[in-house]
């Protein structure tokens, strides 16, 4: 009986006085959903901060200058993660950018229609294979291939004493920063392409067409028209590429070769963050290694967050032109 | 850091499951034990999981997390055993009042991929192969490594060292070992992970089996279930009564047979360059830490139970999956030594039968 009351009741109230209230719970949630996540965020820093706190401690300033990392003295530094991180990173966005805007300018402009579909499925897909089957991939097919058909060759090539013969030593099995950049490039590559075709599919036809109605071949309406007119959203789409690649763990650890320290070759071995953290994480007994890895861990989360926000600035920066 | 908390998170699960009302029942119907660690020891864990199932109902729940993980697992009490390649110290565990057995043997076998040259061929004596992954051994025609194998073709090609990338207790038996039996070794160290003076790190046994395999020259070490199952390239290395062994079930038993369990107090004990003239030199076990006093009397007996028909009815299983079991005066020094874990009546939680 009351409940049949309080159901004529509320049908009875007027309209505007239910929609606030349906408003107002609605405003809440969003309201808590947000700050739930940045509430979660400060949280992340504030664990990783006082997890890296004994490592910070301990070896100051010196932990993100030093490239040493040797678990049984227990003497831990940074320097060689980082610049792994950087370098592979850095490399994997040199090889992915010319190859996903060849792929989202193909799709949009110039593909015959009946193939536009299957091609950019596959894109898709190609973005959605998990990480560790890129890693076994590239550890098992890709590292032999590269070794016999890119690296020897090269190795070979190189004039003893030249500045390029230092750059290309290694071990002749494909593994390597220059190996894992490229498995990195792979992996980034769909998830850039699939964005910058979006990004191509929103520009109005009528601006194109009247580039083309003016007399302008292909290439001259991609260069002077399209690009310029996506160029705010396609330099987010590379720094997500970038946030991408800097995180990339299972890929690299598989084929990055695994030592600490400066890598001195495109050859040589070296190792990122998260692949030290992937790898050692797991079997990290003693405080002061548990520590240097999560303090590895804040340095990745700054490095992001550094290049994070410089996409911000530099987006601004096009709006506002 | 994510994995760890779901794990853990999962892992009490696990324990609170096992905490439920069913553990009333004894250890004979349904009930769950958790337990948490080695990698290496988890399929045949498993596996003797699998036949105690059908026998007793007795469901295991192993998260093979890796022995660091499952040494913090058991100290944090939120698993029943903890598993690890790497022996606890009897001070470490009296700290912690947990004891530790071993459970089965295994061991580790260095590979080579070294055109033309098939495994048992090339022997190795330990100070050999600190040699060659302190990266002073650079050539296999070396003459030191020359005159040591008469009779084998060495080729003139570089040696490409490789060693596991991750944390693991495979690489704390391999140089354990070095470090015991080269005194150079003493630079870098026996540990997890160490500052490797030279080569390539592959993630696990099998990202250091993919580098060796692709890589003419290299020298690797995988655990020995691995190898034999992968059908590796080994080493023959000398042992410490002087003669050069192969890697086989009957050397890694010989290795565990011939140690003096009776003066290892809690069982602590790496089974490296053991006397006898055919044990491997690089063997190890997978230990099982528990707690002294157990709160919860049926789960403890539970993994005891679990523990008594593997070493009872588990050998089959053990050789099949390449791995050795522990020899029958072992087993019978184990059993005896669970007289030490008590409920908290003060009395022990399981007699085994035998």
């Amino acid at each position: 009986m009351t409940s049949e009351a309080s159901v004529l009741i509320v049908a009875d109230a007027p309209r505007a006085a239910r929609g606030t209230g349906l408003d107002r719970a609605f405003e809440i949630l969003c309201f808590t959903a947000a700050t739930f996540l940045l509430a979660a965020l400060g949280g992340l820093i504030v664990s990783l901060m006082i997890g890296g706190w004994p490592a910070f401690a301990h070896f100051g300033v010196g932990f993100f200058f030093s490239a040493e990392w040797d678990p049984v003295k227990e003497i831990y530094g940074a320097a060689g993660a980082v610049t792994g991180t950087l370098v592979t990173a850095t490399l994997a966005l040199i090889f992915a950018l010319p190859l996903a805007l060849g792929v989202a300018i193909f799709l949009v402009e110039l593909c015959p229609a009946p193939l536009r579909r299957p091609i950019g499925t596959a894109v898709e897909l190609l973005a959605g294979i998990p990480s560790i089957v890129y890693g076994m991939w590239g550890l098992f097919v890709f590292a032999p291939w590269f070794s016999k058909h890119v690296q020897m060759p090269i190795m070979m090539s190189a004039t003893p004493g030249t500045l390029w013969e230092t750059l290309t030593t290694g071990v002749p099995n494909g593994s390597g920063i220059l190996s894992a950049s490229l498995i990195l490039a792979v992996m980034i590559l769909p998830f850039m392409a699939a964005t910058l075709r979006e990004l191509f599919l929103t520009i109005p036809p009528q601006v194109r067409e009247s580039a083309y109605g003016l007399g302008s071949t292909t290439f001259e309406v991609i260069g002077k028209v399209s690009l310029p007119y996506i160029r705010t959203g396609a330099i987010g789409a590379v720094m997500l590429g970038l946030g991408r690649a800097l995180g990339e763990t299972m890929a690299v650890t598989f084929i990055i070769g695994n030592s600490h320290g400066f890598p001195t070759s495109m050859f040589a071995s070296g190792s990122t963050i998260a692949s030290t953290i992937a790898n050692e994480f797991a079997e990290a007994t003693g405080v002061l290694h548990t520590s240097s890895l999560i303090a590895l861990g804040l340095v990745l989360f700054v490095i992001t967050f550094i290049v994070l926000a410089l996409a911000r600035v530099l987006i601004g920066r096009q709006a506002n032109l | 850091m994510f994995r760890k908390i779901v794990i853990g998170l999962a892992a009490c699960l696990a324990v609170s499951a096992c905490n439920g009302p069913e553990v009333a029942k004894g250890p004979s119907t349904g009930v769950q034990i958790a337990g948490a660690g080695s990698t290496f020891a988890a399929p045949i864990f498993s596996k003797w999981a699998e036949a105690q199932k059908a026998e007793t109902g007795l469901a295991l729940n192993y998260q093979a997390i890796g022995s660091g993980g499952g040494i913090k697992q058991i100290k944090a009490r939120t698993v029943a055993f903890g598993a690890t390649d790497k022996p606890l110290k009897p001070e470490e565990l009296d700290e912690a009042g947990l004891v530790q057995f071993p459970t089965v043997i295994g061991g580790v076998v260095p590979v080579v991929n070294i055109p033309g040259i098939t495994g048992g061929q090339i022997k190795l004596t330990g100070p050999q192969l600190a040699d060659i992954y302190l990266g002073n051994t650079k050539k296999w025609n070396d003459p030191a490594l020359v005159a040591a194998n008469p009779g084998v073709a060495l080729p003139n090609l570089p040696i490409t060292v490789v060693h596991r990338s991750d944390g693991s207790g495979t690489s704390f038996l391999f140089t354990s070992y070095l470090t015991a039996v080269a005194p150079k070794w003493a630079v870098v160290g026996a540990n997890d992970a160490v500052k490797w003076p030279t080569g390539q790190g592959g993630k696990g046994n099998d990202g250091v089996a993919g580098f060796v395999k692709q890589t003419p020259g290299a020298i690797g070490y995988v655990e020995y279930a691995f190898a034999k199952m992968n059908n590796m390239a080994h080493v023959s290395l000398q042992n410490s009564s002087g003669a050069f062994v192969n890697p086989t079930a009957g050397s890694f038993a010989a290795a565990a047979a011939s140690a003096d369990w009776s003066k290892a107090p809690g069982f602590y004990l790496l089974l490296l360059n053991e006397p006898g003239a055919n044990a491997w030199p690089i063997t190890g076990a997978t230990f099982a830490l528990m707690h002294k006093s157990q709160t919860d009397a049926a789960t403890g007996a539970a993994v005891l139970s679990y523990f008594d028909g593997a070493f009872s009815k588990g050998d089959d299983a053990a050789n099949a999956l390449a791995y050795v079991p522990l020899p029958a005066d072992l087993k019978a020094r184990v059993r005896s030594s669970w007289s030490a874990i008590v409920g908290p009546d003060g009395k022990p939680v399981f007699t085994p039968a035998q």
